[in-house]
């Protein structure tokens, strides 16, 4: 990304900031604190993080504005932020905070955002595939201790109902060997099991 | 013969399982004996970070825990994922000893946080390197683009391993296996990671632009050292190509693949047969 396309970029992502009347909340932005060790005043908006992110583009808000949004202390703010696209996109890829010169820890602060979101069922609507998918994966590690990769993609689709998509994939898969139909489960399930409700998950 | 732990990851045992018979098949080839973990589970990947924190370090120091009770200190952990969840994990649960000890109560198992985590440059580096060059029958005569994604090299202050933008281990070792790697721009570009069932359009879109770099350089194979990569740029070439709008053919291979075929393995032994882009080179 060059710098106009940035400039362009954050100009027109700063329209689905929607603001009507300022309402300060510091107990948000101390509780991401706590839970991060993130300081967000450190972020003096050099827009680094931003030119950086593959996924910036189809963002609501890119990183930099993220951090923007959580300096204001506006609660407002901060329940668009846990309402995003922009928490379940980044794919934690972890380039923001190499690229960032104060090495602010932004995958945490998503991280952070993205549990509170499901915590809160504050989950964005259009977001919803992507959560599926991830909840499907734990799944197979709750009941089986590894990935079961068939009984991944059914659960996502079921979650999803987006039911014919990779159809004609999976039997190539099979036929390379790469897709074992019986799922391997480990003997410490137990265990894993206890991991997930001590966890609360 | 040298002993080390190792840590397969669940792509190995499914969707990748070439990597596995590769990364086997080199070792083997250099007397390095391959231990797993004795009743592993998944790592939790991006699932378990993205949902829960305290899950994530919890499945990842179960791993760390159960290479302890079996003797190892070092483990091999070919998947890149793996490699970052497990290195991440041990870091932070040693930097904060409350955290450690609830984490050690969720999995009801001792920790010590002395575990080498090692990727498969790492592996190769230590223990195959001085004697690689040696044992190189058929070299690997291509221009390669060394793909090194994101989860090798980030975050940098734990993970310590090779410069952030433009790594060199992975190059390196090519080089040394006779094989002629390219400068280019998207090394450690993400390729769109978890995203190639819940949103193959942007993983078309990122891994394209990967794939259509390298091309354009000239490369005429593509190495990694990750499966997510790995999947992402082979196994979605149509929605790639469909993206670019144009038929890139050029094949992904993992750096145990091409270190197995320099050394003499056959096409076969290192599970060439099992992309999806057909792997016509040597």
């Amino acid at each position: 990304m060059n710098c106009s396309q940035f400039v362009q970029l954050c100009t027109v992502k700063w329209h689905n900031v929607s603001k009507t009347n300022m309402i300060t909340n510091q107990e948000s932005i101390l509780e991401l604190q706590q839970h991060t060790g993130v300081n967000v005043n450190r972020c003096y908006q050099c827009g680094k993080c931003t030119a950086g992110c593959q996924l910036a583009e189809e963002m609501d808000f890119p990183p930099s504005m993220v951090m923007h949004m959580l300096q204001t202390r506006d609660e407002e703010l901060f329940q668009q932020l846990l309402n995003s696209k922009t928490i379940w996109l980044c794919v934690s890829c972890q380039n923001c905070i190499e690229r960032c010169p104060m090495s602010i820890d932004i995958p945490q602060i998503m991280d952070y955002l993205r549990e509170k979101s499901a915590g809160e069922h504050k989950i964005n609507h259009q977001s919803r595939d992507i959560v599926a998918f991830h909840r499907a994966f734990l799944d197979s590690i709750k009941y089986t201790g590894r990935l079961y990769e068939i009984g991944l993609i059914a659960g996502y689709k079921t979650r999803t109902f987006h039911l014919t998509q990779d159809v004609k994939l999976a039997p190539k898969m099979y036929a390379k060997g790469k897709l074992p139909l019986v799922p391997e489960m480990i003997k410490g399930t137990r265990n894993i099991k206890g991991i997930f409700s001590k966890t609360k998950i | 013969m040298k002993k080390l732990g190792f840590y397969p990851g669940c792509s190995l045992k499914g969707s990748s399982s070439e990597y596995a018979q590769s990364v086997l098949a080199v070792a083997k080839a250099f007397d390095i004996e391959l231990e797993e973990i004795n009743d592993w589970n998944c790592c939790g990947a991006t699932a378990a970070h993205n949902m829960n924190k305290e899950l994530a370090l919890s499945l990842s120091a179960r791993i760390l825990a159960l290479a302890e009770k079996q003797g190892m200190e070092e483990i091999v952990v070919p998947c890149a994922a793996c490699y970052n969840r497990l290195t991440v994990t041990q870091h932070e649960l040693n930097k904060d000893e409350a955290l450690k000890q609830r984490v050690c109560d969720i999995i009801e198992m001792p920790i010590s946080g002395s575990l080498q985590v090692l990727n498969v440059m790492q592996l190769i580096d230590k223990y195959v390197a001085d004697r690689l060059e040696e044992k190189v029958t058929t070299p690997f005569g291509n221009k390669v683009a060394c793909y090194y994604g994101c989860l090798l090299v980030r975050p940098h202050n734990i993970l310590k391993f090779d410069r952030l933008e433009d790594p060199q281990s992975m190059d390196i070792l090519m080089k040394r296996s006779g094989a002629n790697p390219i400068e280019w721009g998207f090394k450690t570009e993400c390729c769109g990671a978890g995203f190639s069932v819940s949103r193959t359009d942007v993983v078309a879109k990122l891994s394209g632009n990967i794939v259509k770099d390298a091309a354009d350089r000239g490369a005429e194979a593509i190495i990694v050292a990750c499966p997510m990569c790995q999947s992402n740029l082979d196994m979605r070439r149509p929605a790639i190509n469909e993206y670019l709008k144009q038929k890139i053919d050029i094949p992904v291979l993992y750096i145990t693949q091409a270190i197995g075929l320099a050394v003499g393995l056959n096409p076969k032994e290192v599970g060439l047969q099992k992309h999806f882009v057909p792997v016509e080179i040597n």
